[in-house]
């Protein structure tokens, strides 16, 4: 069984992100850039069906300037056999994403793509969903709990209000959640074995798509901030602002 | 120009964030609302009151009942596509079917919208709400899903206003099959439409310490949330996750205790109209968004608050 594992490179998510002084954008110069920690998930999964036995091999794929190499090599450094880049300058969004990756999904043909279900920077949480109807397979989103029997996989989803579990022919496409694993270190020897990895290079260009922004970022602003009230000196006066001051409770 | 609003329920009731979709598609056009579902008619006659609605679709189908992704976007993508705005409650399940529906439309997605500036013109929050983009779009379907602590919720009259018409019909997909929920039972207000949230952290130290907490929560008629470091500490469930990979939430009373304040979770709850914040570290970043904080520790405080609340 192959395993196509899409990886984004995003802002570090320790970092305190900020808004440009022209505000068409968040600050990225000089700024950490890491994998997408719900892709980490994702890749960690995938590792980890592929140690059960049941995957056979797995694919790392990223979109976007040369540096995205990186993160395709953070994600061979993990485990991941192999990695594809496909090499575009132009800024992407989920549509153009997702249909880069149905066309990379008809090349090779995976049995299973895991992803993550957002990434942190642009908070879309729509790739996954919309890859699943490019390509005409199920979707099992927001997984915290993943199983493979014969030719179907059993996944639990985080909903509102508790897990709902849904079985899904291959192929398909699951999107992680936070509980569905806690994503490894990469080893010393392993990120030395990693540089090793082929990684495939392809030019968006040749694919011949439609990759053109369907959204228009106008402005990029600082959210209106809160201010900070006051410290109380007692649970006593704590009650009291509330029930007189503040009128809650 | 026709606005949808795709409603969310569990088949009995109507799930309230939708009250605040119809009430953010209003500033759009020609509102009309769409409800899917195994047992159509109790939901409808909560819908059948709302003010400046056209018509309610419907369509009572066995496969709605667990509301797929697969069916709903196919059902939608079939009979709507004339419609220029579909819109979703920013529920998980608006947030598993609408990017499907705009993958089967052609259609970049604009979720999780916090302000309708204009009919092409939204307001959404990225990097964890720590900064607001304005985009325009340039598709000609738009499918949007709505934050819904950030619009009122729509008016309730007395007449009846919409329609009600039985529309269209499913093919059901052969791809995926619903096997079953375990949903976390809960006296208590359902979080993201609670009045008062009382949300423990890391700082709690343990799942049995939690119950100090839900005691108060408890005598305040409050509902339970916790920062993502209680939920990947193992503390408490997944759902009761405040922050921007968990709930956003806005009540009248948000009462954090033993949370230091990451800028993760107060992207979930920085909208709430008072702030409190319990926690023994004065330099807790909670403390510069709080109304009121105190300082003290929790064990403490938080069984002496219970027991002089009445």
């Amino acid at each position: 069984m192959k395993i196509l594992v899409p990886v984004k490179r995003v802002v570090d998510y320790n970092v305190k992100v900020r808004v440009k002084k022209d505000e068409t954008d968040v600050e990225l110069d000089n700024v950490k850039m890491s994998m997408n920690p719900f892709d980490e998930i994702a890749v960690e999964e995938a590792l980890r069906l592929k140690e059960k036995g049941v995957a056979s091999e797995i694919i790392a794929v990223s979109i976007g300037l040369p540096e995205v190499q990186e993160t395709i090599r953070n994600a061979l450094a993990m485990g991941a056999d192999s990695g594809i880049f496909v090499n575009c300058t132009s800024k992407l969004e989920p549509l153009s994403v997702a249909k880069i990756l149905t066309s990379i999904g008809n090349k090779i043909k995976p049995d299973l793509v895991i992803m993550g279900k957002q990434a942190i920077d642009d908070d879309m949480n729509a790739t996954g969903q919309m890859l699943s109807a490019m390509l005409n397979w199920g979707q099992a989103t927001f997984a915290s709990k993943l199983e493979i029997q014969d030719k179907k996989i059993k996944v639990g989803r985080e909903i509102d209000g508790g897990i709902e579990n849904i079985e899904v022919n291959l192929p398909a496409i699951v999107t992680t959640d936070l509980r569905l694993n806690e994503p490894r270190y990469a080893s010393l020897p392993n990120i030395m074995k990693a540089k090793r990895k082929p990684i495939d290079e392809i030019k968006v260009e040749d694919l011949k798509i439609d990759i053109e922004p369907k959204l228009e970022i106008l402005k990029v602003e600082e959210p209106k901030s809160r201010e900070a009230g006051i410290m109380v000196k007692s649970v006593d006066e704590m009650i009291e602002k509330l029930k007189n001051e503040a009128k809650v409770i | 120009m026709k606005t949808l609003v795709v409603v969310d329920h569990n088949n009995n009731k109507l799930e309230k964030s939708t009250l605040n979709t119809i009430k953010a598609a209003l500033k759009l056009e020609n509102v009309d609302l769409l409800v899917l579902s195994d047992s159509c008619k109790d939901i409808c006659n909560e819908l059948i009151h709302i003010k400046n609605i056209n018509n309610i679709f419907t369509n009572e189908n066995d496969a709605f009942k667990n509301q797929l992704a697969e069916d709903s976007a196919n059902f939608i993508a079939e009979n709507f596509k004339d419609y220029t705005n579909i819109l979703f409650s920013n529920t998980s399940n608006g947030k598993n079917i609408a990017p499907r529906l705009a993958g089967l439309l052609d259609t970049m997605i604009i979720p999780d919208v916090i302000e309708i500036v204009d009919k092409q013109t939204f307001k959404r929050p990225i990097y964890a709400g720590n900064a607001i983009a304005t985009c325009k779009s340039k598709n000609k379907i738009n499918i949007i899903t709505i934050r819904s602590t950030a619009f009122e919720e729509a008016e309730i009259g007395n007449e009846n206003v919409g329609k009600i018409q039985e529309i269209g019909s499913l093919t059901t997909n052969n791809q995926t099959k619903y096997l079953n929920s375990e949903l976390t039972k809960s006296e208590r207000p359902e979080l993201t439409s609670a009045d008062i949230v009382v949300s423990g952290g890391r700082g709690l130290g343990s799942a049995e310490n939690f119950q100090i907490l839900e005691k108060l929560a408890d005598k305040l008629g409050a509902a339970m949330g916790a920062s993502r470091a209680a939920v990947d500490a193992g503390y408490v469930p997944n759902d009761w996750q405040v922050g921007q990979t968990g709930k956003i939430v806005a009540p009248n009373l948000y009462i954090a205790v033993g949370i230091s304040g990451a800028i993760q979770h107060l992207a979930g709850m920085k909208d709430s109209k008072v702030i409190i914040g319990i926690n023994k570290d004065e330099e807790a970043p909670i403390f510069s968004i709080s109304d009121y904080g105190l300082a003290e520790d929790l064990f403490k405080a938080v069984p002496e608050m219970e027991s002089k609340l009445n």
